[in-house]
């Protein structure tokens, strides 16, 4: 039996980016809120601070910040019919846990959406018509605009303090900016940063091609920023220990150096750290949620009433707890009926190691930040013409090398032996001439019919809830996708002069054991058919109106770029329907 | 109202008591009018400036000014008494002359001498007027029966009759007199700071009995652990380099585009000054700009000493990435060490610390950041902490006299309590 805490009028499931968004906009609007996170507390100075943040071996290779398998997993199988198998190391992509969540160990590559990309089907349907999509492809329009959410991106970035080059500022298209994003109703917050040589040598092969190269949009600052909130972040040092890592001298944007300042010392907020959520509990007529459980590191089970439940965990934990929790018809692939676990996606990343005269190259490749870098966006959504090419989607692509670390940077030819002097040689000889994006080529994901989250019949986690069971496998569409931005990448790479270029295409099966991305996507998506989606256009459940769901979980599919900025727009979005909406008439927002 | 039925069973209890209520009824004849709001809210804003909850606050209670916190002193510990209208356990029987006398004379009401962990001396300073006017918002907070012993010295400090020499030694009655030579800004700020800012409390030095030392009035003092830096307009070692509006920001918010509060001044700026007003905050400003410094002509160490060469390269490694290696920081998130005259201070007390130990600088309002120090002292040795503090103040600008390793070793022992 859960002992019972008093109640409050918002619980939050997880106290990352979307948690603390919520919880810093439902704080002002005078509710009182508590935030139940599975992991622990997590402060600059005092859980990485600079004289050991940057340790690749505790952070990167033994995966310092993100949740144990041990404590919770998934399992996994390519395909129906296929024995999932839980994971026991991360792989292709890595689960945050603890205070601040994803925005702790991100990039901060922080991009917009394509206004198309929003309403892709029907984008897709009448450019090209009905027949030219994949049959078992399930992808759906979102519900929003991006005329929608611009104002809610505008605030994400500002918030962050973004670092780039508008490429489109109301209509007008901007010299040096991508020119293909949506229109900006303002510059971004800060410009961009400055770019090492690999990114400029990338950037000059790419324009002589005849490509409008730009700055990757980043949250490590190009300059001291003090957002709207008065939160203060410092400028970026290059050290090249971003992704997986904490940031330690308060550069790059994440709940901590921008909204937790604010919200930890409010009066009507509380954080409980170290509580897993377990279940969301509802009245006996399953359309009213009445709290949440959690348990803390003792095993005590605790009850916590509240009038408002805001899901806000990693995207495949809040598809788990709503399927534990008996929210939303369950998605059933047999009958394609159901919407809880449908439309689930992650990313197609591939990538190029393009090796130069290393008499002539020199890139000092440790000079770098998690999203720093000149990209393109030729090829991304539907900025080019599929006609001839028989697939959809696309993904920007960049010299975007997030490092130079030690233990990972060891690029060498592949005729090279994996270990022993000659490998030694081989990874001195080249690793000042030897461009290897972190993320080359970033591929959308689209959806499809045999791709979902369910619960699992066979696995359950310590304390007996099943776990969440992924069945995900490349595409055709997919991979033709991939070869086909993986050869116009390395196109660039040789035009820049490379000697050779290695193309690392991605391949089927979908291999859970190589990282690709965190981004993975959908579950519980938004939309606007109850049939389709879980989420209405405001994130809000259409079977439990006081049940939000933040994240990506919300994303039909997944577009070709990094998630967070769309997550944060998404968040501002939803926030603002419960401010200005469900508070004043608390129910459903749309009926449908 | 909570408090005013708590206020009435308080008075209740106390009415049993004869003598209790012999003494409040006899106080009743001059008090001040319980409505009288404005007298109250200018109370409320002194006791702030006067910072009275700090001591008279225990940090675990939600109880204000029910007393019970400990004080530090550097002759044992004195514990902050309740001044809630308790009648009991408060100063709810008190009459407002008996309050004065506490507040500007250091007696209690049976005559009695107060220790100066009571700023008195400074508080002698303020009008009646203000007195009666803290008396009066003191009043009307929630009364609340704590019991506290304050006098836990050690003999023979325990004796109080030994305050008569202190006081005759040290305390100069008497309120503020303006300057009529200053500025009417000048003449408020040096109220301030000299009566219920009670600046001077930490930041002058003391005699070995505690006394203020006035010719040096501001110029710096290790207490508690920490150094309450120079706040005289010294070049090298005080406000020198700092404009009036530094100063203000500095106090408003507890940052400025060279520094943040952190350690009892980060406590100071969140429960006092950045509730101060700002015209008040510029009026000790301009009056802190006005204080003349020391006396100084420290030579810097040469840059080829072989601890300055550690302490470089010390610095280079693990500090220019936050802090530059011109040492210039960041406005508003990591300290100006060229700028910084903690850095240099004759006394190394805060910056042993702050680099053994780290430090959160105070978040406010207008400044939530909060940034923080790292901790170091886990990671460098003692003679590699006094190699770079002795970089540091011997950079830039700094003169100060080097550091041994032993000097960091007592810092480490003093702090574990050893």
């Amino acid at each position: 039996m859960a002992r019972k805490l008093p109640a409050r009028d918002v619980a939050i499931v997880g106290l990352g980016w979307t948690g603390s968004i919520l919880a810093n906009e439902l704080t002002d609007a005078g509710l009182n809120v508590v935030a139940i996170e599975r992991g622990p507390w997590r402060d600059t100075a005092t859980h990485y601070a600079p004289n050991y943040a940057q340790d690749e071996l505790r952070y990167r290779i033994r995966h310092e910040l993100f949740l144990r398998p041990a404590q919770t997993t998934f399992t996994f199988r390519n395909k129906h019919g296929d024995t999932a198998l839980p994971i026991r190391t991360w792989g292709a992509f890595m689960p945050p846990n603890g205070v601040g969540g994803g925005g702790v160990h991100w990039n901060a590559e922080t991009w917009r959406f394509l206004p198309s990309d929003f309403v892709l089907r029907t984008h897709l349907t009448q450019r090209y018509g009905a027949p030219f999509l994949p049959a078992d492809m399930t992808i759906q329009d979102w519900g929003v605009t991006y005329a929608d959410l611009e104002p809610h991106y505008d605030r994400f970035e500002y918030l962050c303090g973004t670092c780039g080059t508008a490429g489109n500022l109301q209509g007008k298209i901007q010299a040096g900016g991508n020119p293909f994003e949506g229109p900006r109703s303002r510059p971004y917050p800060n410009p961009a940063q400055q770019q090492p040589f690999g990114p400029t040598l990338f950037a000059k092969a790419a324009r002589e091609l005849g490509y409008q190269p730009f700055p990757q949009p980043s949250g490590n600052m190009s300059q001291p920023y003090r957002n709207p909130l008065g939160v203060r972040l410092g400028p970026c040092t290059y050290c090249g220990f971003c992704e997986w890592f904490a940031c330690a001298n308060y550069s790059k944007a994440s709940p901590q150096t921008t909204i937790l300042p604010v919200l930890m010392p409010k009066r009507n907020f509380q954080l409980r750290d170290n509580s897993e959520v377990t279940r969301i509990n509802l009245d006996p007529s399953g359309k009213r949620a009445t709290g949440v459980t959690f348990v803390d590191t003792s095993g005590t089970e605790w009850e916590q009433p509240a009038e408002l439940v805001i899901l806000a965990a990693y995207t495949i934990f809040n598809v788990q707890l709503m399927l534990l929790s008996k929210v939303g018809r369950p998605y059933d692939p047999q009958s394609n009926q159901g919407v809880v676990g449908r439309n689930f996606t992650h990313q197609t990343i591939s990538d190029c190691t393009s090796f130069f005269d290393r008499s002539k190259f020199v890139f000092n490749p440790f000079v770098s930040s998690g999203a720093i870098g000149m990209c393109i966006d030729e090829f991304n959504g539907d900025n080019f013409d599929h006609g001839p090419h028989g697939f959809v989607g696309g993904g920007y692509m960049g010299q975007v090398q997030t490092n130079g670390r030690p233990i990972e940077t060891t690029p060498v030819p592949p005729e090279t032996p994996k270990w022993g002097a000659e490998w030694k040689r081989a990874v001195r000889d080249n690793y000042q001439s030897t461009l290897k994006p972190g993320t080359g080529v970033h591929g959308s994901m689209y959806s499809y019919r045999d791709v979902y989250v369910d619960l699992d019949p066979t696995f359950r986690d310590r304390l007996g809830r099943p776990l969440a069971r992924i069945t995900m496998d490349f595409h055709d569409n997919e991979l033709k996708q991939n070869r086909f931005l993986t050869d116009k990448f390395a196109e660039i790479f040789q035009q820049a002069g490379a000697q050779r270029v290695v193309k690392e295409y991605r391949q089927g099966p979908y291999d859970i054991t190589k990282y690709q991305t965190t981004h993975l996507c959908g579950g519980a998506v938004m939309g606007n058919d109850p049939k389709t989606s879980a989420l209405n256009r405001y994130l809000q459940s259409w079977d439990v109106p006081n049940l939000f769901v933040m994240g990506a979980t919300a994303f039909p599919q997944n577009a070709g770029y990094n998630p967070t900025g769309t997550v944060g727009a998404l968040a501002y979005w939803s926030a603002a329907a419960i401010r200005s909406q469900y508070l004043k008439n608390p129910g459903p927002l749309v009926h449908a | 109202m909570p408090e005013t039925v708590s206020r009435l069973v308080a008075a209740a209890v106390a009415g049993l008591l004869a003598t209790a209520c012999a003494a409040r009824l006899a106080a009743a004849d001059n008090l001040a009018s319980e409505q009288d709001f404005g007298l109250i809210e200018r109370g409320r804003y002194l006791t702030t400036v006067a910072d009275c909850a700090a001591c008279h606050t225990d940090p675990a209670s939600n109880d204000l000014f029910a007393g019970g916190r400990p004080i530090e002193t550097p002759f044992g510990k004195v514990v902050s008494p309740n001044i809630t209208p308790d009648l009991e356990t408060g100063i709810g029987t008190w009459t407002d002359a008996q309050f004065d006398a506490a507040v500007r004379q250091g007696r209690d009401p049976d005559g009695a001498r107060l220790y100066p962990a009571m700023p008195f001396p400074y508080y002698a300073r303020m009008t009646a007027e203000d007195v009666r006017a803290i008396r009066a918002y003191l009043r009307t907070v929630a009364p609340v029966h704590h019991p506290v012993e304050s006098n836990q010295l050690p003999f023979p400090y325990d004796i109080r009759a030994g305050m008569a020499l202190w006081d005759a030694l040290y305390f100069e009655p008497g309120t503020f007199k303006p300057d009529p030579h200053k500025s009417a800004q000048w003449n408020r700020g040096a109220y301030l700071v000299r009566g219920p800012g009670h600046c001077g409390a930490c930041h002058t030095p003391k005699s070995v009995l505690g006394g203020d030392e006035k010719h040096q009035a501001l110029q710096g003092y290790s207490i508690q652990g920490w150094f309450a830096p120079n706040i005289t307009n010294d070049l090298a070692l005080g406000l020198g380099r700092w404009s009036v509006q530094d100063v203000q920001t500095y106090l408003k918010s507890g940052h400025n585009r060279f520094a943040g509060a952190s350690g009892p001044m980060a406590e100071e700026v969140a429960d006092s000054s950045s509730r101060m007003s700002d015209a008040d905050l510029q009026s000790i400003a301009v009056y802190l700009k006005d204080q003349p410094g020391e006396k100084t002509s420290a030579k810097p160490l040469a840059a080829s000493d072989p601890q300055m060469v550690a302490g470089a390269a010390i610095y280079s490694d693990l500090c220019s990435a936050c802090h530059a290696q011109d040492g210039s920081g960041v406005a508003y998130l990591v300290p100006n060490l060229s700028l910084a005259s903690s850095v240099s201070s004759r006394e190394p007390t805060s910056l042993l610390r702050v680099v053994i130990h780290g430090a959160r600088t105070v978040g406010t309002p207008t400044e939530p950041t909060a940034p923080a120090m790292p901790a170091f002292g886990w990671q460098l040795t003692d003679a590699q902490i006094a190699a770079v503090t002795t970089y540091v103040r011997n950079s830039w600008g700094h003169a100060a006299p080097a550091l041994s390793a032993s000097d960091v070793h007592k810092r480490r022992s003093l702090d574990s309590g050893g």
